[in-house]
């Protein structure tokens, strides 16, 4: 009767044991944890292609082979070893994988999230631990307006610009713009997407007129009912921030009942499924990236050996979430080198903080200011452009850029308030 | 039975002293791992009454919201205040709801259950004031005036935590050995003799759902300060779901199931997600499958069987 009960105590006390006990760090060594969605819905569009990047990414720093100015050996000559976590299970449980992250394992700064509920919990436990934490893809302002953070940064740009320059596009696009209906998630980036989205346009156009705006469930999958309402009130434009499954659900289900014949789709993150579904996307759709990345990043040397290693390792061109971790761990890469030049031997953290803020660098998808949010905040500039085939290929006509200074609200103000105020200090060419 | 208060009381001291010295990660997943046992303590008096509740996220995620909104609104930080509030609004709201689901058994009172806490759940994603669906952060905690700082911050939450779970496991543990305790079994086994035994089986059910709703709520809470972010993810059933895995796990026998249920599961879960970040939830699920093959009763049972030399 006693022995399994003594097995099984002696094997929990083992576990607790080896838990406890602090890991053995390599000196030249530089633990990265790497947080993004490995399982869910927001796995296919987001997580993996992230991963895979990060993944690509890593092996080529600790060769050196990356073209200059990153092509020092790993991060300040350790060689990087990724630590990856799932980022499902919510908020709370990512708060305390985070700790998991830096008091268990020992990392040495924390790369990751995608969801933005996680982007608000997290900071918190960075400063109160004091690591290094680059958040490089979710999108919610309220980030760095609600708070003011030390050890936090975040190399991708908000959401605001999303919507912001999408209200721009369709007015350059459309000169006799009347109406834009909108079909978006009942979550707070569809929330968020929309109001933004609407509100810009207001600004631009007063008497614009919304016949319909529908809120179907994350991952409903099945939009009949909106799709119907969307075409009785019929509109120019029809904006949606939907993603993934949904995305792919919403146009295989609208082109089948003619939705997009005479209106016109604005999908703002639809670069993350252009090439998945080529052959769905109505030609002439709108395609936001949430920034200037995948097919509308600028002509550099480091874009072009990311696209050619990305397509020929995973057979597929990368997305925008895949640039956006590679945006994120270069940040990071170079405000610790840069900080490493000022100290001699390794920088502390403190070190890298301030060689982080105002940082600006070049990335895959071009320039990178960490201007906003007390220099923790990147802003880029922001690309739409649309949907075409171009000898049976993806491709994208039409395209427009937006200066940063154009889209993003000035360092003090926040974003909502300043879209409700018509955007002042806006500097558009 | 004074016996066994001592026990738990020595056993609260020894887990305080004991997180004086434990690693911060460590004290923050025994925090939530209590929270949560708070939560299965409330769920396992109505499992012994035959009721499985689908829908106790509502309590968990209302505490938690609760903590937040008054800490925001209200400009209080006083821990115990607002755990306080958590509690009398989960019970005020208990009291309405609890009315209509008392008259329901089985599926339909696990049903019921989920569709009030996903109501709650719709309700919070609209809110655009609260969050949406993102949440928002709470205030850090303090007690009567003891700012924690830095280090000290996880060790408050779990401090709330372990003497909420002191008290609430000595009510629980004397609870299951009252009149109105059994009384939860003979529900199960036969409401029509409880009746002619001249019982409410009406007031039997009510009563512990109210105090499931108020230990609900008082988890929710205490995550809410440990975490310093709520979402309303809380109130979805997938939490009220785990949260029945924590019961099957731990077992429903005795008071201490829920509590060894809720840190195991933390554990395992953690362990999961660090050994195989691809495939953590087919960890979670096999175990659970071996415990409930071989553990039917939950881990508890182990424990059993060494004490009173029960065979299986």
């Amino acid at each position: 009767m006693f022995i399994p009960f003594a097995k099984k105590s002696a094997l929990v006390g083992l576990l607790v044991a080896s838990a406890v006990a602090q890991p053995v760090l390599a000196a030249d060594e530089y633990k990265l944890g790497l947080v993004t969605f490995l399982s869910g819905g927001a796995a296919g569009p987001f997580g993996v292609p992230a991963q895979n990047a990060a993944n690509l990414l890593l092996e080529t720093l600790n060769e050196g082979a990356l073209p200059a100015p990153y092509n020092a050996k790993g991060i300040n000559g350790r060689t990087i070893k990724p630590i990856y976590v799932d980022e499902a299970g919510g908020a709370t449980k990512q708060s305390s994988e985070y700790r998991n992250l830096v008091e268990r394992q020992g990392v040495d700064a924390v790369v990751g999230y995608i969801s933005s509920g996680d982007c608000l919990a997290v900071p918190a436990v960075a400063e109160e631990l004091k690591t290094l934490t680059v958040l490089f893809d979710c999108g919610t302002p309220r980030v760095f307006e609600d708070n003011s953070f030390k050890y936090v940064f975040r190399t991708g740009p908000t959401t605001t610009m999303d919507s912001v320059a999408a209200s721009y596009y369709i007015k350059d696009i459309f000169p006799n713009l009347n109406a834009v209906s909108g079909i978006n998630q009942n979550y707070s980036f569809g929330h968020e997407s929309w109001a933004d989205f609407y509100g810009s346009l207001k600004g631009l156009q007063a008497d614009i007129d919304v016949p319909t705006k529908q809120f179907p469930k994350i991952y409903a999958g099945q939009y009949g009912a909106e799709i119907s309402a969307l075409m009785v009130n019929s509109a120019d434009v029809i904006h949606s921030s939907f993603w993934g499954g949904d995305m792919e659900a919403f146009l295989l289900q609208g082109a089948a009942r003619g939705l997009f014949e005479d209106q016109t789709a604005l999908l703002t993150t639809g670069e993350s499924a252009m090439y998945r579904l080529s052959d769905q996307i109505p030609e002439g759709t709108i395609l936001g990236g949430r920034g200037p990345f995948g097919i509308y990043a600028p002509d550099n040397a480091l874009n072009r050996w990311f696209r050619d290693a990305y397509s020929k390792r995973f057979g597929t061109q990368p997305t925008y979430p895949a640039y956006k971790m590679v945006q994120g761990i270069l940040g990071l890469k170079l405000a610790t080198e840069q900080a490493a030049a000022k100290v001699s031997g390794q920088p502390t953290t403190e070190d890298v903080v301030s060689a982080f803020e105002y940082l600006e660098y070049e990335g895959p998808g071009g320039k990178v200011s960490m201007n906003m949010g007390k220099g923790h905040q990147a802003s880029m500039e922001m690309v739409y452009g649309r949907y075409a085939l171009k000898d049976g290929k993806p491709a994208v006509t039409d395209v427009r850029r937006y200066a940063a200074e154009c889209v993003n609200p000035s360092d003090d103000m926040p974003a909502n308030e300043w879209i409700e105020k018509g955007m002042p200090g806006a500097k558009c060419n | 039975m004074k016996y066994a208060t001592t026990m738990i009381v020595g056993a609260g001291i020894a887990l305080l002293a004991a997180g004086l010295f434990m690693p911060g990660w460590l004290t923050f997943l025994l925090t939530l791992a209590f929270a949560k046992g708070l939560v299965v303590m409330g769920l396992l008096l109505l499992m012994r009454a035959g009721l499985v509740s689908f829908g106790q996220g509502l309590y968990y995620c209302l505490g938690a919201y609760c903590v937040g909104i008054a800490g925001d609104y209200f400009e209080t930080q006083n821990a115990l205040l607002l755990l306080l509030l958590a509690i009398v609004v989960c019970v005020a709201l208990a009291a309405v709801i609890g009315l209509l689901l008392c008259r329901y058994r089985d599926i339909f009172f696990a049903m019921f259950s989920m569709a009030f806490s996903m109501i709650l759940y719709g309700v919070l994603v609209k809110s655009s004031a609260f969050g949406s669906s993102d949440g928002f952060n709470v205030k850090p905690p303090l007690l009567f005036g003891w700012t924690p700082t830095g280090e000290s911050g996880p060790f408050l939450a779990y401090g709330l935590a372990v003497v909420a779970l002191v008290g609430v496991g000595i009510f629980v543990w004397r609870y299951l050995r009252s009149p109105m305790g059994y009384a939860g079994e003979a529900v199960r086994e036969n409401e029509i003799r409880v009746e002619y035994l001249g019982a409410s089986v009406r007031r039997i059910i009510y009563t512990k759902y109210l105090l499931a709703a108020a230990m609900a709520g008082l988890g929710g809470g205490i995550t809410a300060l440990a975490a310093g972010h709520i979402d309303p993810e809380m109130a979805y059933w997938t939490t009220s779901g785990e949260f029945v895995f924590i019961a099957l796990m731990g077992g429903v026998g005795h008071a201490a199931g829920p509590v060894i249920g809720a840190v195991l599961f933390e554990l395992l879960r953690t362990y999961a997600f660090q050994i195989s970040p691809y495939t953590w939830q087919m960890i979670l699920g096999i175990a659970l499958l071996v415990i409930i093959l071989y553990l039917p009763k939950g881990v508890w049972s182990l424990v059993e069987r060494v004490t009173k030399g029960k065979p299986l």
